[in-house]
């Protein structure tokens, strides 16, 4: 089992669980973003209530969600190998063009060194690979004090953010 | 040259704290070795055929001789006292232990230097003209911009995992280009519009590599504080769509070529639409700020052609040769551009001893502020050398081997590590530069013939630019012996338009090789009209003259 971090420290009781297309959904399902094309009628009550969660393969950008992502309190976004980074522009699109306001979490290949960036550009829990070690893991979100760069932690690059 | 502030050095502080962790948490068994091998490669260190190797970074090849004398230590102490100066104006060191690098790292990063970014799947060092600053004819210091899209860049959350690597490579020169911005993932031309708005003109898509493309433009102008925003739409799209199934097409110039650049350029239109007024938009303030480094030194006022240079130039025909070759005019009157060639018989092309490292630090000093540039020919630039100082620079340049007044022509060869380093290569390429210096070693042979670019890469991920070479010499593998492919005709845009050369025929053994490129040069010189550069008559005569020369007749 991946362990959960979300607002800087490891979480014990996660609920969300992710389903197969065949399985029914229940309170706390992450489906797949083909199930919710096809049956959104009937878990658009699920979906209202808060209830629902939704999973992205690493293929399925943030375009083919669009604004329908704010039907789900989750939305995870797989990282099959960690050397796949099309889940980094997801992740910020999907908070920055799509004003995605819920939980954001990367799955998969998750490892320590990919979770500054991963909070840089939107998410908000990680399921952090089960072999990496802990405290390590919490240590990386503050590699850098001050990046360069603009993103979704802060909208200011550092030359708009400090006085250099 | 850009100063780090006290941001730029706690984010290269931290990130030495990063990599010190990573290679203890790995050689403590910690991370698995293909986990690694992301984080040792944005951090410069790529393993080759007998040892690591680590890259070290030298945004856009400024430098300075403190510097040198840093990266000289790293030689002495941790390799075997040598380096080697790469085609993307970055610095190699060829046998460091994988143990050491975090400490090379923490040494380096005292001198303001690092190695981030420099290998792996990412935005990797922005290159551009070994001239910068200096020389009339370009637009502007093209510096500054580089520096900005190296902070930029550098640790860039979103794009640390791209398909493949992507270069980016900036030019300011009108009608010349030598920085090769054709044959990089992005190549930044900054011109100035029709209403005198100064902005660029962006290309994409070039490279070299298995599939050589040359990179077509995607803007044709670009307002100057649009730059980030739009390369940051580029790149995006390129991190969604670039295919990831197969590394050898993962390149954006692959991309490029399967939408089409007016399709690609739509995509990225619509992404950079929708955060061009966000507040990651470059502002005047900034760009100021980083300008502000790139100032000219403190220039004496003095003439053009002083007595002492005039003098001097009388009495030494070789010290003539050498001014003629490779010292070029500078914007300021009184001084000159002067290019210290790592090109000596016996040595492979871009390689320097510890000592010559120092020395050149020394020369710096005295001659050029301080400064030097590394350039993408594998050679070193002294920018600023006052005319008076001429003659002394090249007597002591000269006893030190960094004086051979070829610069441009057929022995100022770019040549990848190839076989004798390299664990991808199908062949050697260092000996075959050697063969040709020892061959064509006689100066007004080389003079004669004038400015040729002979290129040679060890496989066909080109890391010698061989497609571009107006000769190029390809290591191909036939049956486990070592062959090399002739192509002619290609140019990085140094000289005129870019394009790449084309394959001559069947490959030829080592031995054969320097007796093929001798009989491409005898033709050049018979069918040459007055004044005519071996592209010139290349294009004129055409492939087969040369093929039939080479080959004898077909039929
Ligand atoms: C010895 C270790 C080296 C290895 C294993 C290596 C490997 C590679 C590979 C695999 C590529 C092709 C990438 C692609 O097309 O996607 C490449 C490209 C390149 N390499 Fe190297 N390289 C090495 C050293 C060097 C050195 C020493 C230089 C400079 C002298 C260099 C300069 C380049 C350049 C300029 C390219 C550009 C090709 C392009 O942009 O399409 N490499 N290298
Ligand atoms: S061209 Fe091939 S042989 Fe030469 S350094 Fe690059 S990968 Fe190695």
């Amino acid at each position: 089992m991946a362990k959960l971090i979300k607002d800087g420290a490891f979480v014990a009781d996660d609920v969300w669980t992710r389903i197969d297309d065949d399985a029914i959904a229940t309170e706390y399902s992450l489906i797949s973003l083909d199930r919710w094309t096809h049956q959104q009628a009937e878990l658009q009550p699920l979906a209202s209530r808060g209830k629902l969660g939704l999973y992205l393969n690493s293929d399925q950008l943030a375009e083919m969600v669009a604004e329908q992502c704010r039907n789900f309190a989750v939305i995870a976004v797989d990282f099959p190998k960690f050397s796949d980074g099309r889940g980094y522009s997801t992740a910020r699109l999907l908070r920055d063009q799509y004003h995605y306001a819920g939980d954001l979490r990367a799955v998969g290949d998750v490892l320590i060194d990919q979770l500054f960036f991963m909070k840089r550009v939107g998410f908000s829990s990680y399921a952090l690979r089960d072999d990496q070690n802990e405290a390590h893991a919490l240590a990386a979100f503050s590699s850098f004090s001050q990046p360069y760069q603009a993103a979704m932690d802060d909208q200011r690059p550092l030359f708009a953010r400090v006085s250099r | 040259m850009y100063q780090y502030d006290e941001y730029d050095q706690q984010i290269l502080n931290e990130r030495v704290a990063q990599f010190k962790s990573q290679t203890e948490r790995y050689l403590a068994g910690e991370i698995a070795e293909d986990e690694f091998l992301p984080l040792r490669l944005q951090n410069g260190i790529y393993v080759q055929r007998y040892a690591p190797m680590l890259r070290v970074a030298i945004p856009y090849g400024a430098f300075t001789a403190e510097q040198m004398r840093a990266l000289a230590k790293v030689a002495r102490d941790y390799d075997k006292g040598y380096a080697h100066f790469s085609t993307r104006q970055n610095l190699q060191f060829n046998w460091p232990k994988l143990e050491d690098c975090p400490q090379i790292l923490a040494d380096l990063a005292k001198v303001q230097m690092h190695a981030v970014q420099t290998s792996g799947n990412c935005i990797r060092n922005t290159t551009t003209d070994e001239y910068a600053g200096v020389v009339a004819e370009e637009l502007v210091d093209p510096r500054p911009y580089c520096e900005i899209i190296r902070q930029w860049s550098t640790f860039h959350p979103e794009f640390a995992f791209l398909p493949r690597k992507f270069k980016i490579a900036v030019n300011s020169v009108p009608g010349e280009d030598r920085a090769a911005t054709k044959v990089h993932d992005i190549g930044v031309h900054i011109i100035r519009n029709d209403a005198g708005e100064l902005g660029y003109r962006i290309l994409v898509g070039g490279g070299l590599g298995r599939t050589p493309i040359i990179g077509e433009t995607i803007r044709e102008f670009l307002p100057e504080q649009d730059l980030l925003t739009y390369l940051e739409a580029v790149i995006r799209v390129y991190n969604q769509f670039g295919r990831r199934d197969n590394k050898y097409k993962a390149r954006i110039k692959i991309l490029t070529k399967a939408l089409g650049v007016q399709r690609l350029g739509e995509l990225v239109e619509a992404e950079w639409n929708r955060i061009k007024d966000s507040a990651a938009r470059l502002t005047s303030a900034e760009l100021e700020r980083v300008k502000k480094h790139f100032v000219d030194p403190a220039y004496a006022t003095l003439d053009n052609n002083p007595a002492e240079l005039e003098t001097a130039k009388a009495e030494n025909p070789a010290f003539v040769r050498w001014l003629g070759r490779n010292v070029r005019a500078h914007k300021q009157s009184g001084y000159a551009v002067v290019t210290l060639t790592l090109k000596q018989k016996g040595t492979p092309p871009g390689d320097v001893t510890a000592e010559q490292m120092e020395q050149i630090a020394t020369l710096a000093d005295e001659f050029s502020f301080g400064e030097l540039r590394s350039t993408h020919q594998q050679n070193l630039v002294l920018a600023n050398v006052e005319q008076r100082q001429l003659f002394t620079l090249w007597q002591q340049a000269k006893a030190l081997g960094l004086a051979t007044p070829t610069l441009g022509l057929l022995t100022d060869m770019i040549c990848c590590p190839g076989g004798d380093f390299c664990a991808l290569a199908n062949a050697k390429s260092i000996p075959i530069a050697d063969d040709l210096q020892v061959r064509f070693d006689d100066l007004d042979y080389l003079h004669d013939l004038g400015e040729i670019d002979l290129n040679i890469s060890g496989c066909m991920n080109a890391c010698g630019h061989h497609h571009v070479g107006n000769i190029g010499i390809l290591g191909v593998d036939k049956k486990g012996q070592e062959f090399y492919q002739v192509s002619l005709g290609g140019n990085s845009g140094e000289r005129g338009t870019a394009s790449l050369g084309k394959i001559l025929g069947p490959s030829f053994s080592r031995e054969q090789l320097t007796g093929v490129v001798a009989k491409v040069l005898d033709l050049y010189v018979a069918s040459r009209h007055v004044g005519e550069s071996f592209l010139e008559t290349y294009q004129r005569i055409g492939h087969n003259t040369f093929k039939e020369a080479v080959y004898g007749k077909a039929d």
